[in-house]
């Protein structure tokens, strides 16, 4: 299959990620071949086989589902790269200017 | 203080005798780092003022004062941890990972943080954040990745044990490179709350040292059942050191003609052949076995790494800590930015290369059929081991390569990881110990067994040790 610069540009807003005009070609280029190598698996025949999505022999893990104190606020708050009045400090979400 | 001829026993010994004091030990071996480190870059923190300031107990603890090495994307309360990236390159954790807060525990003595491929992907230690790794065996060689800081800590002599990370090999191949042990357990075996998620059905902490009993003593420190990570095996963790110095007689020894075919550098094949007749002639029982899936196993490793990885790599979104980029419009553009600016050129491929697999239109074709590759891989492993208790193969298909040479072709070093990735896939404990030298530089026997079965490996790795007597052998690069 081809992985067009439209594919990638599709994956690279999935991805939350941007690519400049002149990283776009060498982006698409190793995606193309990467994905292609990838399509290989194609050739394995899975008919009838399940999926694996662990390995470990436990079944699925349940806890009573109760609040835990675990770290303090103050603590977790010493990474946040923008806040204020203890808060954490974001752009603006609805811009009034454009809603109108 | 240099580790090239010291094991955790012998230091453990002088420690209490008093000829050695914890302080001195942990204070000389920072000079040590500082000074041989500005060759070898296998550190991201040197943490200057390490000192011992608890009550020790040298007769309980085997470990206690012995300075270890931590992978940089291991947890480390108040201590810088990076993950080799510009996006966490000022992040310091409010807590301590499972493993950190047992070898705590056992008192052992924290110098620092290596250097690795950013968020552990990687098999050169080229894509850090903090600059190329060197092989202290020739300086101009990568030392393999993701844990090549740990890797050239170990086999420079800096430390006696490192932690590692291997998500596709990422201990064994640098281990492999340097001339060193190194071992993934069973995937389930040790706690992976605190290590920063690359693929989490994948990754597994482990140990690297020189010799395969440090690493032994090490990991009956850290193994075993913890409540903040639930998929974890609730299995009884044995004495691992109770396997080094067991014969050899009747181990039956798979060989998987895949592992030594004319894709592997024909030194190595030599090399890898004399280990397995040696293990013949002590003994062991040597059955020729076949791993057909083995050529797909680098596509189907690559889509279901990638995709879990650009699930977990998320939650960078530079709101809540790490690097967040300035003059940004709006929230939007803050993720984009902040992950544009902040992620490395490897961490960007494999996070499209998951959100591209895991997309709508594309999910059966490559993700499912991925996990329904990996469900037939596993069962080549289940027969093989049904007759075998080991199987054994080399670690990589060449040497270390040179710096530079390999960087530009993502494909060329997706390659490198061909022989090490089944493990991970499968869940099953592997291990590289050193065989021998292929023009000057290590190369590693991989030794491979069932789950949750890592005495047969320990029992195996000394027993080449104690045959090749390798760890003898010093770095030609460390000479001035």
């Amino acid at each position: 299959m081809k992985i067009t610069e439209e594919t990638i540009k599709h994956v690279a807003t999935l991805s939350r990620l941007e690519f400049g005009q002149a990283e776009m070609g060498k982006i698409t280029e190793q995606m193309d071949s990467i994905i292609n190598m990838a399509d290989q698996l194609s050739e394995v025949d899975t008919a009838g086989v399940s999926e694996t999505v662990q390995v470990v022999d436990r079944d699925t893990v349940f806890r009573e589902d109760k609040p835990e104190h675990w770290q303090d606020r103050t603590e977790l708050m010493k990474n946040v790269p923008e806040q204020a009045n203890g808060f954490i400090k974001v752009p603006v979400i609805i811009n009034k200017d454009e809603d109108e | 203080m240099n580790y090239l001829n010291e094991d955790i026993d012998s230091l453990n010994q002088k420690l209490a005798q008093g000829t050695l004091s914890a302080d001195k030990l942990a204070q000389d071996t920072v000079a040590n780092i500082k000074q041989t480190d500005k060759k070898l870059n296998a550190w991201i923190t040197v943490q200057e003022d390490a000192k011992v300031s608890e009550e020790l107990n040298f007769s309980h603890n085997k470990l206690a004062g012995i300075p270890i090495a931590i992978k940089d994307n291991i947890m480390t309360d108040g201590v810088k941890t990076t993950a080799a990236s510009h996006i966490l390159d000022n992040y310091l954790p409010v807590y301590d990972a499972t493993v950190i807060e047992r070898l705590k525990k056992a008192q052992a003595t924290f110098v620092g943080k290596t250097n690795l491929d950013e968020f552990a992907m990687g098999s050169s230690t080229e894509h850090s954040y903090f600059g190329v790794t060197h092989n202290p065996w020739n300086l101009d060689k990568v030392p393999g990745g993701s844990s090549g800081g740990s890797a050239v800590a170990v086999a420079s002599g800096q430390v006696v044990a490192a932690l590692g990370s291997d998500t596709g090999g990422s201990i064994r191949q640098p281990a492999a490179f340097n001339g060193i042990f190194g071992i993934k357990p069973t995937y389930g075996r040790v706690s992976r709350w605190g290590l920063i998620a690359f693929a989490s059905s994948l990754d597994q902490i482990g140990v690297m040292s020189k010799r395969a009993k440090t690493s032994a003593q090490v990991l009956n420190v850290i193994a075993g059942s913890d409540d903040h990570d639930s998929t974890l095996s609730t299995r009884d963790v044995p004495d691992f050191t109770q396997f080094i110095g067991q014969d050899i007689k009747g181990l039956r020894v798979g060989v998987p003609k895949e592992y030594l075919s004319d894709a592997v550098d024909a030194g190595i094949r030599t090399v890898v052949e004399e280990q397995i007749a040696a293990l013949e002639a002590a003994g062991a029982i040597i059955n020729e076995v076949s791993l057909p899936l083995t050529k797909y196993v680098v596509p189907d490793y690559y889509i279901i790494a990638s995709s879990e990885a650009s699930s977990n790599l998320q939650r960078y979104d530079g709101i809540r800590y790490g690097y967040r980029a300035d003059d940004t419009k709006n929230l939007l553009d803050v993720y984009v930015k902040s992950r544009s600016e902040g992620f490395g050129e490897e961490v960007k491929r494999r996070i499209m290369l998951g959100s591209f697999a895991l997309s709508a239109g594309s999910y059966d074709r490559f993700f499912r059929q991925a996990a329904k590759v990996r469900t037939l891989i596993c069962q080549e492993f289940d027969d093989i081991f049904a007759q075998n208790d080991v199987v054994v193969g080399p670690t990589t298909t060449t040497p270390a390569f040179d710096i530079g040479s390999e960087i530009s072709d993502p494909i060329k070093m997706y390659n490198n990881d061909i022989l090490t990735i089944s493990a991970n896939l499968a869940g099953i404990p592997a291990a590289s110990v050193p065989a021998g030298l292929v023009d000057g530089m290590p190369i590693g026997l991989q030794i491979m067994a069932n789950r949750f079965d890592e005495g047969s490996i320990f029992k195996t790795a000394d027993f080449i040790e104690r045959t090749n007597k390798f760890y003898e052998k010093k770095p030609a690069g460390m000479e001035d």
